[in-house]
């Protein structure tokens, strides 16, 4: 959905001067109060990609050149991969780098049907630092929608590149963004009937990608502390299913309570404070709750069933997860005292995994039908049920911080049906736009950090 | 058919634990068949080679169920007697699941299969402390592929002495 709508008021640039912040604002002219020209509404079913130009970023000399190339490449990849852009072949780009250092010759882009173009120029600053620094354009409107300028160490180009991508989705979509983010899983290697299993971390583009554990003990399920550099996930650590903490800059690890028993699908509270998880003892698994600081445990499910996967509502209020009480899997809400449990899912077929939306809108669940796996939504209330995704086997969602996109594994049989390829994929709430996330080996059970801060 | 299975695996089993010597073996008994002329030599008693060879060290379930069949209670009925036999002998009971379900849930599943298996024997006398249980959930199969067989052959709690 795109408007022409032009502002006019041109001013000088705007001096940078940045005092001790990272971050600037940098126009041709002021952008307060200037409304979206190019803008989608990612709230309303299917959506026309918005066609844009990335160019490359200006420099210099050669070592600039390079990065403002590569964090060119970078914004592009996310722009696209979002679904919601089109990127512009660079060989059609009528104007160069140095060219655009000035204010772009908005008609030469109109031919080639661009609505938004992203300039920028990167330069060495005294201390050794990057100055990166881009801008924004509305082709059609022929204005800047914005500009910001940063500073980082040469080493950390990247997520420049994803901080500005960010900038420009937010530009446009009005929505946060969701590229500055890190995503957890479990790399998956050697034989399917004893398969070692890693946690790995790596930026959402799956690059800066790194190992966290050795492989000598099984480990499951890993999610994100909404507040701290921390994981909580599932070790075989003496054999016995264990929900642990993980400190992923020291690699500190830390059995989580003193329970009973197995303990197992464990997940954060939002603030961060407390570890939900089941406690499995004679039989019956039960929804317990662990506090971090005051290390109180608190028994919210007494079912002779098991009660599992538990997730609260980003307001911390409510808690969804699923339950076989009824004589199969389905997915219940209660309130967050354990109090008030209803059930929500009463399709065909068994539905697992519940995970609600870090926008508290929808959950998103798994669902197994006719021996065959489903990634879906649906409501709090139990309305609204939509499947995104299907196949032999898909399994653990994910969402992206501003509840728009989704991360899930797939494992597809090999060819003699004793092995299994498994692949982390994003889909977004369309179930339109998948895409692959490249990971260096097999790989599962994703969580996608908060926004960085 | 189910007695059948445990005859099979136990004699993989002692192929596969003379291959590597190595007790997590038990876990994923190999699929190839032994050969006829494969005489093993006598198992060492009270060893997991005894119980998997002479007893049979695991039960199975059907899908997505828990309860013991008349074919399990009497393995666990052998088992509780051989457990008599060496008093010294703790054993952890591991339970699995097939791939058909969701991997939290299949936890929750091996957990509630170890549990029956535990819970059956320290009612034929074994003293609950020589028993301890741990869920795989669907982490560990014993038989690859998709198929009806190999699921049934992944639904089993396996008895593993410590």
């Amino acid at each position: 959905m795109t408007t022409a709508r032009s502002l006019g008021g041109r001013s000088a640039v705007i001096p940078i001067s940045c005092l001790a912040v990272m971050v600037c604002l940098v126009g041709f002219l002021t952008v307060a109060g200037a409304r979206a020209e190019v803008r989608i509404d990612i709230t309303q079913g299917v959506v026309e990609p918005i066609v844009v130009a990335v160019s490359p970023f200006y420099g210099s000399g050669p070592n600039d050149q390079t990065y403002g190339r590569d964090i060119a490449g970078v914004i592009e990849q996310n722009l696209t991969r979002s679904g919601l852009f089109q990127a512009l072949p660079a060989n059609r780009f009528p104007q160069d780098p140095s060219a655009l250092t000035a204010e772009p010759i908005f008609g030469d882009w109109q031919v080639l049907q661009a609505q938004a173009l992203v300039t920028g120029m990167v330069a060495p600053e005294p201390d050794g630092r990057l100055r990166v620094e881009f801008r924004l354009w509305d082709v059609v409107a022929q204005v800047q929608l914005t500009g910001l300028a940063y500073f980082t160490a040469e080493d950390n180009w990247r997520r420049v590149a994803h901080i500005v991508s960010d900038a420009i989705y937010e530009r446009i979509t009005g929505e946060t963004g969701y590229f500055d983010t890190r995503v957890v899983y479990i790399a998956e290697s050697g034989a399917p009937d004893r398969r070692i299993k890693r946690l790995a971390i790596m930026d959402q583009d799956g690059f800066n990608h790194r190992y966290l554990t050795d492989g000598r003990t099984l480990v499951l399920t890993p999610r994100f502390s909404p507040t701290a550099q921390e994981i909580t996930y599932l070790s075989y650590f003496s054999n016995k299913p264990r929900v642990y903490l993980f400190n992923i800059d020291t690699g500190r690890q830390e059995l989580l309570g003193d329970f009973p028993g197995i303990t197992f699908a464990p997940r954060f509270s939002p603030d961060g404070n407390k570890v939900i998880m089941s406690l499995g003892v004679a039989g019956n698994s039960n929804i317990h709750t662990l506090d971090l600081r005051t290390r109180q445990q608190e028994q919210l499910t007494g079912s002779a069933s098991i009660d599992t996967s538990p997730s609260y509502s980003p307001d911390g209020t409510r808690i969804a997860f699923e339950s076989d009480r009824g004589g199969s899997q389905q997915l219940y809400v209660m309130n967050a005292d354990g109090s008030n449990v209803q059930r929500i899912s009463f399709g065909d077929g068994k539905y697992a995994g519940p995970v609600w939306s870090p926008r508290g809108d929808l959950i998103a669940f798994t669902r197994i039908l006719g021996g065959r796996f489903a990634i879906g939504v649906i409501r709090p209330d139990g309305s609204g049920e939509r499947i995104l995704t299907e196949a032999f086997h898909v399994e653990g969602p994910t969402w992206a911080p501003n509840g728009r996109v989704l991360m899930f594994f797939r494992e597809t049989p090999t060819a003699d049906g004793r092995g299994r390829v498994a692949r982390l994929l994003t889909i977004d709430l369309t179930g339109r736009n998948e895409r692959l996330v490249p990971t260096p080996i097999d790989a599962s059970d994703p969580a996608w950090s908060p926004l960085i801060p | 058919m189910l007695g059948r299975w445990v005859a099979v695996i136990g004699v993989v089993f002692v192929l596969a634990a003379c291959e590597t010597a190595d007790q997590e073996t038990l876990e994923t008994g190999a699929a190839q068949p032994a050969p006829d002329s494969f005489a093993p030599a006598a198992p060492p008693p009270g060893s997991q080679e005894e119980l998997a060879q002479r007893i049979g060290d695991r039960v199975f379930f059907g899908f997505d169920r828990f309860d013991l069949t008349p074919e399990a209670r009497a393995t666990l009925d052998r088992q509780a007697e051989w457990m008599r036999r060496y008093p010294n002998i703790t054993v952890t009971i591991e339970g699995h699941a097939d791939e058909r379900g969701t991997r939290e849930y299949n936890i929750g599943l091996g957990h509630r299969r170890a549990s029956a298996v535990r819970s059956y024997l320290i009612a034929l006398g074994v003293p609950a402390s020589r028993v301890d249980s741990t869920s795989y959930g669907k982490e560990r199969p014993a038989v690859l592929g998709s198929t009806e067989s190999a699921w049934a052959q992944n639904r089993r709690a396996v008895t593993v002495v410590n």
